[in-house]
């Protein structure tokens, strides 16, 4: 039997036993402990990998070095200042572009979906662009915003809008009719009523937006880097593989990842405590 | 403070699309006249569909009225108004704010206090319904009993002169309901607000009702007043189980009964389609 189906249908107390009693059902002893093992064993297990399979020669160590050499290189690079440059560099673009974004895209969401006509007249132009893959665009904006740092803004902004819009339009769009009948009725102004009834019911679906979004930043970025750029992960890791600097290159690599995460983990932890209200 | 609210000639029409996808016309409430009392507990019960939360809706200003007047105190209703609380069947709380918080918005929205004075009168209020050890607790932390309480103690707060409640209760078990039923009355008889309560069950109407007002459907009008004469007084004393409810409830009982009647009559349910939709 399925471990999810299992879980599901577990022997619990309902909620009004629960209620009652004043309690809530816990998990079964030591299934946190175990789950918590489980997942380093995954991690563990894949740099294991990593390890060995260049040692005993199933891949060829100069394309992928032994993760002690990346890890020595991600050293030799962090001690040079050389990776903070670069992590800046990305970091700044990737937060500017970001909070560029969110401040567009959320008052906007919220007009559309608030006034028809707004709804209307945007929403044909607005589901053209999003259609139109982000890097796809780099050489427009390139051509019209130059190379330096406001083109690659320009496109971590364009990557991050979409995910806030349209999660915005569908949260405020969808929030309880019956708080708004009783805003109405407490004879609340629209202003009002947006502050304290629609903007906090929309937060938890705008921010599944922001979530996503917050992984676009970084996405997207790298790649531009790639493309144009003096300085960032992205720009330093199509140099290192340029210049035959593999382990470096790795190094530059396993820091995105560790940015993405930072970026995610980070998103999670302050919508939790935005929505400690939630069950 | 109380008012009294007057209903006359009162038309409201939706627009609607039947089966067939063709647009119409649905003539909800029909030449509707209703006085209440300032100050009067007064139930409406009707059958399901027969527009008793229209006549609500209505009263409340959330909706106009296609004809007709209605009345509040000495004022014209044309838009809601903080002299009308409204208490709603699905609680309505704002999940992201406290027992306390819920309260408190309701007096935000009133304007004129402080900080100080709002928590002051949430905690008042909270303490009427008998939830000041809960104020502190999340609406999904309450149960359906304790949500609708908050949400009494919310529409009771800023002190409406008018208490409008639509099928409140509907949702609870028989046991919250019939505690909540005699905190309801001795809520009512402390503030003195004029009440309509609605609701569709007889046994409910009958018990909270100073007077009862039961609605034919399609379209709805008042079809009587049934004015309930209980003595509620006796704490110990079953009201239920008294020859006077029986009766009052075999009243009200019948009332609605030969309504239904007509309904399940074929060839008159047709022709009042007919009637509804012309």
């Amino acid at each position: 039997m399925p471990d999810l189906l299992l879980e599901r249908t577990a022997a619990r107390p309902n909620p009004r036993q629960e209620e009652a009693a004043e309690v809530t059902a816990a998990p079964r002893l030591g299934t946190g402990l175990a789950s918590l093992a489980r997942g380093l064993t995954g991690i563990v297990l894949l740099a294991a990998i990593w390890e060995i399979a260049p040692r005993v020669g199933l891949v060829n160590d100069y394309f992928v070095p032994p993760l002690s050499q990346v890890a020595q290189a991600w050293w030799d690079l962090a001690r040079s200042g050389e990776l903070l440059r670069h992590l800046e560099a990305s970091v700044v673009r990737s937060a500017t572009g970001f909070g560029l974004a969110l401040a567009l895209a959320i008052p906007l969401g919220a007009a559309v979906a608030w006034y028809r006509p707004v709804r209307e007249v945007l929403t044909p132009p607005l589901e053209l662009f999003r259609n139109t893959a982000a890097l796809a665009l780099l050489p427009v904006f390139v051509l019209i915003l130059g190379i330096g740092e406001t083109s690659k803004i320009a496109i971590v902004t364009y990557a991050c809008f979409f995910p806030v819009l349209l999660n915005t339009i569908s949260g405020v769009g969808n929030v309880d009719p019956q708080l708004l009948r009783s805003a109405r009725v407490l004879g609340l102004s629209p202003v009002a009523t947006f502050r304290k009834v629609v903007f906090p019911a929309a937060l938890p679906t705008i921010f599944t937006g922001i979530r996503i979004a917050g992984a676009a930043a970084v996405l997207v970025l790298i790649a531009a880097e790639m493309i144009g750029a003096t300085a960032g992960l992205g720009y330093f890791i199509n140099y290192a593989q340029n210049n035959f600097l593999i382990a470096p290159m790795y190094a530059a690599i396993l820091t995105t990842s560790a940015l993405g995460l930072a970026v995610n983990y980070g998103l999670v932890a302050l919508e939790r405590r935005l929505s400690r209200w939630r069950a | 403070m109380s008012s009294a609210i007057e209903l006359d000639g009162v038309r409201q029409v939706f627009h609607v699309r039947d089966r067939q996808g063709r647009r119409q016309q649905f003539v909800a409430l029909e030449g509707l006249d209703l006085s209440i009392r300032a100050g009067e507990l007064f139930v409406l019960v009707g059958p399901s569909g027969c527009g008793k939360s229209t006549v609500l809706d209505l009263i409340s200003g959330l909706n106009r009225p296609a004809a007709g007047s209605i009345r509040v105190g000495d004022r014209v209703v044309d838009q809601p108004g903080l002299d009308r609380g409204f208490v709603f069947q699905q609680y309505t709380l704002l999940p992201w704010r406290t027992a306390q918080g819920n309260v408190e918005f309701a007096l935000e929205a009133a304007g004129g206090l402080s900080r100080r004075e709002r928590r002051e009168r949430a905690r008042q209020y909270l303490d009427l319904v008998g939830l000041d050890e809960f104020a502190d607790r999340y609406p999904h932390e309450l149960s359906g009993g304790m949500k609708q309480r908050v949400a009494i103690a919310r529409s009771l707060s800023y002190e409406p002169e008018v208490l409008l409640m639509d099928e409140p209760y509907g949702a609870l078990d028989a046991q919250t309901r019939e505690r909540l039923q005699r905190e309801l009355l001795a809520i009512w008889r402390r503030t003195g607000t004029t009440i309509v309560f609605i609701t569709h069950d007889i046994d409910e109407a009958v018990f909270l009702g100073q007077r009862v007002g039961v609605m034919s459907s399609r379209p709805g009008r008042i079809k009587a007043v049934v004015d309930i004469d209980l003595d509620r007084d006796h704490p110990d004393q079953d009201v239920r189980s008294t020859p006077e409810f029986a009766r009052h409830r075999h009243q009200v009982w019948s009332l609605l009964r030969s309504d239904l009647e007509t309904v399940d009559d074929p060839a008159r349910a047709e022709a009042e389609e007919v009637g509804r939709v012309a």
